[in-house]
């Protein structure tokens, strides 16, 4: 935790709360020496005065100071406080690590009798254990230090069993590592500073428990007083002198303030980073050199997606973040093309700019961006969501997040028809069972009032295709749309959308981290780099004429089922490019077997060649023989 | 379900037991060192204390099943009576204030999560966390005694104390609500946030629905499940938030019964409230697990 | 000999059976590939292997043996999927291996140890003292790896441990996985679901569906003459070249499965 603290100093509000944490101490310790006679002093002759210059806020009904009376209770609360704070997240350390330990069912009934007494607010166990043990400030110490433990306990479990059902704890157990040291070793230094700050902000919740009590006079009794004591007697004279309840009040929350600050300072509720400007670039200037290809232009008006020059950019600490800088695709009806590149290269970026998803605050600039010959630049985005709601379609990776849980399969279909096409909801739910049926689930009709929970995974992902299928789309986007799969389910999803590819004339744009998946479905590959695509050229060829070495690398590296046994795979060493830092020349630069001078000071552009596209200078040299593998990936 | 049951269960043994776990004679605690011994064996006589545990605790069971809680050992009328009395005026407090609860912290939350999404407008962003923070640090009866002072001692504008008229329940259902829709509110945003980054989110985004309808179909349904989940807790904590607050506006209520009868030892009396409050509680948690049910048809009631 | 035999293990998780009688003996110094779909229990029986599954019933034997699950020495380690929970975010990579060292040694001796493990898994042992935090997930993959050797194990089960890496990353691990085994002879049991892979690595395999081992034998062999309709239907999926070319399908195959 010492590592950590000056982290909470570094935002204004932990200061502030650290500030009045150490004043309140400072208090606590002094202010008795200093003041505590005069706290005590009673004088028959001043009783209940108002504020005065000698009185700042007044007297009791004993003629005592109300101010140094609230300064001097600061020891008692604050000791009150901490000792039963101390106690309460002992015990539910106990309460909350004992299920770790136990054998299970021992442990089990721990959790059980947890919850049970969680049920229970923490007041009402207070009241409890007051009548048992009778009123005094003792009692009322160990009745709020035993009902803050369930939560603290609970929270305690549940942290610690998240942390131990992470796969370095099973490693530790294989390895033969004893439980307890686990526990030791493993399990509390990986949950200590989320407790830390449970454990602050429970404290300002035990001020809040002592004083209520105290209020009640069933907590501190007299002649000790804490605030809550003196806020009662204030509450009695309110109406002469409402200092006198409304001083402890404000010394009640400064404290609080003091430890929910401290607390949420150091769990980042005001995370120092997020604090920072982030910077946006100068308005983006056209890359220079892409491909050159006027002379596509004349029959650009056949294309469905006509992306030109398309970037991506989010603002940073540091400057912008681009992490699509400058691609260019063109797709026909019917058409398949896919994307290819490592994790982080700019795929998903790139699909959610063409189909307009990408929110704030990152932003997309493109020489061109047409849809079925509508610019999606120009207007507002609203203009354009009648013709994206109906002739775009978005499928993305995780069928099991990618459909909302409380809505039923049926509404989620039929609502973009209803908003976009003007359907009834009779009309609607005809549609999706139609629809449903094309991709191939049986029962349409049941399928449609059931919730995405009991569909499985492949199932799922045809929902999501059929939803896409309400309208009649000119072009699917689909982003590692089989990822998520297993193999055979993986293959039907594919038949599906191959399917709607024959029937429809639906251009398809495929991104796939997979290789093999692309080239299966896809007429074209384009292979990404670091926000920018390298290579363009047909599936077909992939495997014979890819002449970027990123591709021929990336090829190299994945096994299929005719892959040479005797001979080891390629290798890419070195990191992936962090769009934060794209260096100058070609971004492969630092990974490339071939690379020169040329190729770190100038970037190559994308140059046709006799099968498709490259952007490489050293385009047909060959790739040096395999050397010695050194610390890759 | 089961849960419910042993919570129940353990709720009303725990009542039992808190009167044969006071050290000492209670009926003797309670009636005074000076009260005759023969007043304290006849009461001692009608509590069943002299019985053997088990058939007391078995006549306790009984008779909760047939609504009859005992009586005051000091103004022997019946505990049920007076806890059904003093029962209305509480809940009359409770039920409004969480009503306003989320009426303010639901709102607002979504609100500013749309708002200050995606790190827009951070001063908005700051200022409401910070001003929820604050109202949350304050106690309930600091409240209470600032909204008298403010508003009924200076400016005269509502009753400072009883129950009286529809304005005499405007400061504490105020005092009661104020810090709860604070955390809530605070709760509620975070868990839009988290929410509105969701794939299905990005899913309704892709069909072009109305922001509206994301937001409020899609959205809210979800980041209410799991507001729920989480204040289910804080929610029972409000119904114990009423004791402070009854002291604080002499409510006639059942919180002033339950002190009362605890620095007067009057046990049946402290029984009896025990009894009621846990059986609230529970019910409130009950209510969140139904809630969160009929909105999320993926959690069904009895699995907690 | 270190030989792995699985005998009739049964796992059940409440009334779940997740495990239904398997067989499975993974020949001595060999690798084994397992495949099988996502749910089909391929995690659960090597977590049974190291005592981190209840057997229901069934015994699992090393070299004829039941394996102990007590003491330092544990001759079976394992290494896991996800490279990002399987290092201990506070520990250092390089203490995070000695705790795995089967016996107590000297500092020096130790750290010896622990340079010889790392540059083993091609990592430099300068970084002994770095946490996790600062290594990729393929470098990551690669501590754990060592993690599992330092406790010089007679067999190691790796389960999925290329499925959360980037393509150009897997590549280097399964090299360093086929290398690592021929030189120091260990057994492995190398869970995947990826057909392509395990054909590469592993020189047998064995194929599960529904908690059941539904075919094994010499890889080769079950891949060119798989003998029952489930891997059929796993080697009928694979896209790309060798496997069935989607684009030369007729639309009816394959649809109308409602999983
Ligand atoms: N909001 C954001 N702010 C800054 N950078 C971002 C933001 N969102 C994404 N990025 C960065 O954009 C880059 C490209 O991400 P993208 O998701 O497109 O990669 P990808 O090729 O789809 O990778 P994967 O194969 O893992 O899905 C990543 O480096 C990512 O860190
Ligand atoms: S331009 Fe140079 S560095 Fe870039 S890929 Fe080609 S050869 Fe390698
Ligand atoms: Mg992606």
């Amino acid at each position: 935790m010492r590592r950590h603290r000056p982290e909470v100093l570094r935002t204004p509000v932990g200061i502030v709360g650290v500030t009045l944490l150490t004043v309140l101490v400072l208090l606590a310790v002094l202010a008795p020496l200093l003041w505590g006679d005069r706290a005590t002093a009673t004088n028959t002759g001043n009783m209940l005065a108002g504020p005065s210059p000698e009185h700042w806020a007044g007297t009791d009904n004993l003629g005592r100071d109300i101010l140094f009376r609230t300064l001097v209770a600061t020891r008692l609360s604050l000791v009150l406080t901490l000792v039963a704070t101390t106690l309460g997240v002992g015990l539910g350390l106990l309460l909350g690590l004992a299920p770790l330990l136990l054998p299970q069912r021992l442990g089990r009934l721990v959790v059980a009798f947890v919850n049970v007494l969680l049920g229970f607010p923490s007041l009402l166990m207070v009241l409890f254990l007051a009548v048992i043990l009778g009123v005094s400030t003792t009692s009322a110490l160990l009745a709020i230090g035993i009902a803050i433990a369930p939560p603290f306990a609970r929270l305690v479990h549940a942290l610690g069993a998240g942390v131990t059902e992470r796969d370095f704890v099973a490693a530790a157990r294989i390895a033969g590592v004893p439980p307890a040291r686990i526990m030791v070793r493993h399990v509390l230094p990986n949950v200590a500073e989320p407790l830390v700050v449970n454990a602050t902000v429970t404290a300002s919740s035990v001020l809040l428990a002592f004083g209520g009590l105290s209020f009640l006079g069933i907590g501190v009794q007299a002649p000790q007083y804490d605030w809550g004591r003196l806020m009662q007697d204030g509450l009695a004279i309110i109406y002469d002198n409402p200092l006198a309840a409304l001083a402890p009040g404000i010394a009640f929350v400064l404290t609080g303030l003091a430890f929910n600050l401290t607390g949420e300072a150091a769990a980042g509720t005001f995370g120092a980073k997020s604090r920072s400007r982030m910077r946006w670039p100068a308005p983006a200037s056209p890359r220079p050199g892409t491909r050159d290809d006027a002379d596509l232009a004349a029959d650009r008006d056949g294309l469905v997606l006509d992306v030109r020059d398309l970037a991506v950019t989010f603002p940073g600490p540091d400057g912008p973040i681009p992490p699509v800088r400058g691609v260019s695709i063109a797709l026909r009806a019917g058409e398949a093309v896919g994307v290819v590149g490592e994790s982080g290269s700019g795929k998903s970026m790139t699909a959610l700019a063409v189909a307009q998803l990408v929110e704030e605050p990152g932003r997309v600039t493109a020489e061109r961006l047409a849809f079925c010959a509508t610019d999606l630049r120009s207007g507002r985005r609203a203009a354009h969501d009648a013709l994206l709601g109906t002739s775009l379609a978005v499928v993305f990776q995780d069928p099991m997040t990618s459909l909302n849980p409380v809505l039923r399969v049926g509404t989620q279909l039929g609502e973009a028809a209803r908003r976009h096409q003007g359907l009834t909801r009779r009309q609607a739910s005809a549609r999706a069972a139609d629809r449903l049926r094309a991709v191939h689930l049986a029962e349409p009709e049941r399928r449609l009032r059931q919730y995405p929970h009991e569909f499985s995974g492949g199932m799922r992902q045809r929902a999501m295709i059929a939803m896409g299928l309400m309208g009649t789309p000119r072009l699917i986007v689909a982003d590692e749309p089989t990822t998520a799969l297993d193999m055979t389910v993986q293959r039907q999803v594919l038949d599906v959308l191959q399917e709607v590819r024959r029937e429809h004339g639906t251009a398809l744009l495929l991104i796939s981290h997979d290789v093999s998946v692309v080239s299966s479905v896809c007429d074209r590959v384009l292979v990404m780099y670091a926000g920018r695509i390298v290579e363009d050229l047909p599936s077909a060829d992939l495997h014979t004429q890819a002449r970027h070495p990123y591709t021929r690398a990336l090829i190299g590296a994945v096994p299929d089922m005719t892959t040479d046994l005797d001979a080891p795979l390629a290798t890419i060493a070195g990191q992936p490019v962090d769009p934060r830092h794209v260096p100058d020349g070609c971004a492969f630069a630092a990974r490339c077997p071939l690379v020169t001078d040329r190729c770190r000071q100038e970037e190559p552009t994308l140059q046709a060649g006799p099968v498709g596209a490259v952007a490489c200078w050293h385009v047909d040299d060959p790739i040096p023989a395999e050397t010695e593998e050194v610390a890759v990936g | 379900m089961r849960r419910l049951l042993v919570s129940l269960w353990i709720l009303v043994t725990a009542s039992f037991l808190m009167i044969q776990l006071v050290p000492g004679d209670p009926v003797r605690a309670a009636l005074g060192t000076s009260a005759p011994a023969e007043l304290v064996a006849t009461r001692r006589a009608q509590l069943g204390l002299d019985d053997s545990l088990l058939d007391q605790y078995l006549t306790y069971v009984r008779n909760l099943f047939t609504g009859d809680l005992g009586e005051s050992i000091l103004t022997q009328l019946s505990v049920a009576e007076t806890i059904g009395q003093r029962l209305l005026a509480t809940l009359s407090l409770a039920l409004p204030a969480f009503v306003l609860t989320f009426a303010i912290a639901v709102p607002v939350g979504v609100a500013m999560a749309v708002v200050t999404r995606r790190g827009r407008r951070r001063r908005a962003e700051l200022t409401f966390v910070g001003t929820s923070i604050v109202l949350a640090s304050i106690p309930e009866f600091v409240v209470c005694v600032a909204l008298v002072a403010v508003f009924a001692v200076n400016l005269g504008l509502v009753p400072a104390a009883g129950r009286s008229g529809i304005d005499s329940y405007v400061l504490p259902v105020l005092a009661l609500a104020i810090g709860p829709a604070a955390v809530l509110a605070r709760i509620v945003r975070v868990e839009m946030l988290a929410v509105l980054d969701a794939d299905y989110i990005r899913t309704a985004r892709a069909q072009r629905l109305s922001a509206l309808r994301i937001h409020l179909r899609h959205a809210l349904p979800n980041a209410v499940t799991a507001t729920l989940t989480l204040s289910g807790l804080m929610l029972a904590t409000m119904v114990a938030g009423t004791v402070l607050v009854e002291n604080v506006f002499a409510w006639p209520g059942l919180g002033g019964t339950i002190v009362s009868s605890i620095q007067s030892r009057d046990y049946p009396l402290v029984q009896g409230a025990v009894l009621v409050y846990g059986a609230i509680a529970l019910t409130v948690n009950t209510l969140v697990d139904v809630g969160i049910a009929a909105i999320d048809p993926r959690s069904m009631i009895g699995d907690s | 000999m270190s030989r792995l035999d699985f005998e009739d293990v049964t796992v059940r998780y409440g009334h779940h059976t997740v495990l239904d009688g398997v067989s499975l003996s993974v020949p001595a110094h060999q690798i084994m590939g397992l495949v099988g779909e996502s749910g089909s229990g391929k995690s659960t029986l090597a977590r049974a292997a190291v005592g981190l599954a209840p057997l229901a019933s069934g015994r699992v034997l090393l070299d004829g043996q039941p394996v102990r699950h007590q003491g330092r020495r544990r001759p079976i380690q394992m290494v896991f999927q996800d490279p990002f929970s399987s290092l201990d975010p506070r520990m250092s990579i390089g203490r995070s291996i000695a705790e795995a060292l089967p016996e107590r040694l000297r500092r020096a001796p130790q750290r010896a140890e622990i340079a010889r493990l790392l540059e083993l898994v091609h990592l430099d042992p300068g970084r002994a003292a770095d946490s996790p935090g600062r290594l990729s997930g393929g470098q990551r993959q690669r501590v754990a790896i060592a993690r599992a050797l330092a406790g010089r194990p007679d067999v190691v089960l790796a389960d999925e441990i290329t499925s959360a890496l980037d393509v150009s990353v897997q590549g280097a691990i399964l090299n360093l996985v086929r290398e690592m085994q021929r030189e120091t002879g260990l057994t492995v049991l190398f869970i995947s679901h990826n057909l392509a892979v395990v054909r590469y690595v592993a020189t047998h395999v064995a194929v599960m569906a529904g908690g059941r081992i539904v075919e094994q034998g010499p890889t080769a062999e079950v891949f060119s003459g798989p003998a029952s309709d489930y891997t059929r239907e796993l080697l009928a999926s694979i896209p790309g070249p060798a496997g069935g070319d989607v684009r030369q399908r007729s639309p009816e195959s394959g649809a109308n499965h409602d999983n």
